[in-house]
């Protein structure tokens, strides 16, 4: 747990330990971080839920109701995200997927 | 901390009467597992003689999520955690390596959960081999009653066909072509007939350092025996309905999905949670050598259900072909709709990426 924020630590996350930073394209951790919150709101977008670095520890996840939740990494926002919405977040579904293909989920 | 350094398990699971135990009992004999524990959930017919002997008590914690596979089972983790408790104490020889046998009746998810996210037990273990024994006999008809069989076929590293002897050879070939459609990447050997060579059914494995690449070379020459290119091989449905296969085996399909190009990691990391927090459930296996962007050397991926296991990187290819492919074992998830999603969730990154000045890189699935 961090002294400071109070925010429980956990393992690295699989999704974080693919890359050696920096990569190949000179990002750094924190910009491949970034990169990858911008990836996550075009989806997000389509649940009217949007997803914000926080000091580059954790996730803020947030509903247009004004709902939110601290999320450690990506497996526990879908979770959190499907509570907010009360709905699937079901990357099979071919709204999302035509919505992504059209790029109109912003 | 050092995955690989971890205490391994193997869980050996099968239904009743298909041969665990003495599976069990002629790779205990070999000098390699001369240190290893064993947990076992009943004592059956056959008796088994070594000296780091328990058994459990079955009793299941449900998780919040209400998933059957997301659950601990109070029993293993109380054992687990004792045992390591007495190993530390210098109570028990210091152990190299945890097998576990389970009931016939078992679902052998919340076994492989409670190893792999219980939070003491993640710590000090990492999970082997799933071995899975199958009577070559009754299987096919066990498939039809009993679904936990399929899921035990579906979840194994290592298949080890039992009572060949017994059966007659079609019988015995309906099997393994049953058994290959549920599972086309775990090397199967016929217990009759074949050497039971712990090695090779429990030791190797992918976190292994000097084993992953030939473990990786056996996924994919496992998948390319199957004939048709990765992938048409739907198989489930008319396939097999033609051979008398039950329709809980029907519900499961395997394929393999191809990619030209590298992935996007981020996309793909985005896309999997994504899939396996609404469908884990369904995804009884995902195993995997991906082409990243940014990487030179490929990655391995290797999942059960809603887990996916530590990365494994290896230091080269295994062979020329520098697609990324990825095999799946899935319950009534369509093909077609999985590779969309993942092409669509693919192209995220594109623009992601044009927004702070990189050129678009478009893997295209084959």
């Amino acid at each position: 747990m961090c002294a400071l924020c109070g925010i429980v630590g956990g393992g690295e996350h699989w999704t974080d330990g693919a890359k050696d930073f920096p990569g190949g394209e000179g990002r750094t951790r924190q910009q491949e971080r970034q990169r990858r919150v911008r990836m996550v709101n075009k989806v997000l977008a389509h649940y009217g839920l949007s997803l914000s670095d926080w000091q580059s520890s954790t996730f803020v996840l947030k509903s247009h109701t004004g709902q939110s939740a601290i999320v450690p990494n990506l497996t526990e926002m879908w979770a959190a995200a499907q509570w907010m919405t009360k709905r699937p977040c079901d990357p099979l579904d071919p709204e999302l997927i035509a919505a992504l293909e059209r790029g109109d989920t912003h | 901390m050092d995955y690989a350094s971890l205490i391994p398990v193997n869980i050996i699971t099968g239904f009743l009467g298909s041969g665990k135990t003495t599976l069990l009992q002629r790779m205990l004999a070999s000098p390699q597992l001369a240190d290893s524990a064993v947990l076992i959930n009943e004592f059956g017919e056959v008796g088994l003689d070594h000296h780091l002997l328990q058994t459990l008590d079955e009793q299941t914690v449900l998780l919040q999520s209400g998933c059957v596979c997301c659950t601990i089972r109070g029993d293993l983790k109380t054992a687990v955690r004792d045992l390591f408790s007495r190993r530390e104490r210098g109570e028990v020889p210091p152990f190299r390596r945890l097998l576990i046998e389970t009931t016939g009746l078992a679902d052998p998810s919340p076994i492989i959960y409670t190893i792999l996210a219980e939070p003491v037990i993640q710590n000090h273990f990492r999970l082997g081999n799933v071995v899975t024994t199958v009577d070559a006999v009754n299987c096919l008809r066990q498939f039809d009653q009993y679904p936990e069989t399929v899921k035990q076929v579906a979840v194994a590293d290592r298949l080890v066909v039992t009572k060949t002897d017994l059966a007659d050879p079609e019988q015995t070939s309906a099997l393994v072509a049953a058994l290959r459609r549920i599972n086309p990447a775990a090397p199967l050997v016929k217990s009759a007939e074949d050497a039971i060579e712990p090695n090779d059914l429990l030791v190797s494995d992918v976190y292994q350092a000097d084993e992953k690449m030939n473990e990786v070379r056996r996924w994919l020459a496992e998948e390319s025996t199957r004939g048709a290119p990765a992938g048409a091989d739907h198989g489930h449905g008319h396939a097999a309905s033609r051979n008398g296969v039950s329709r809980h085996a029907q519900d499961i399909e395997s394929f393999c999905l191809t990619f030209e190009g590298s992935l996007d990691w981020s996309a793909f990391g985005i896309w999997l949670t994504m899939l396996l927090n609404t469908h884990g459930e369904n995804v009884l296996r995902v195993k995997g050598l991906l082409n990243v962007q940014d990487l030179a050397t490929p990655v391995v991926i290797h999942g059960v259900q809603h887990l996916i296991h530590p990365l494994v990187h290896l230091d080269s290819w295994p062979d020329d072909d520098r697609r990324s492919r990825v095999v799946f074992i899935v319950r009534g998830l369509s093909r077609e709709r999985i590779e969309a999603s993942l092409a669509a969730f693919n192209r995220l990154g594109e623009s992601a990426s044009r927004t702070i000045g990189e050129p678009p890189a478009a893997p295209a699935t084959k």
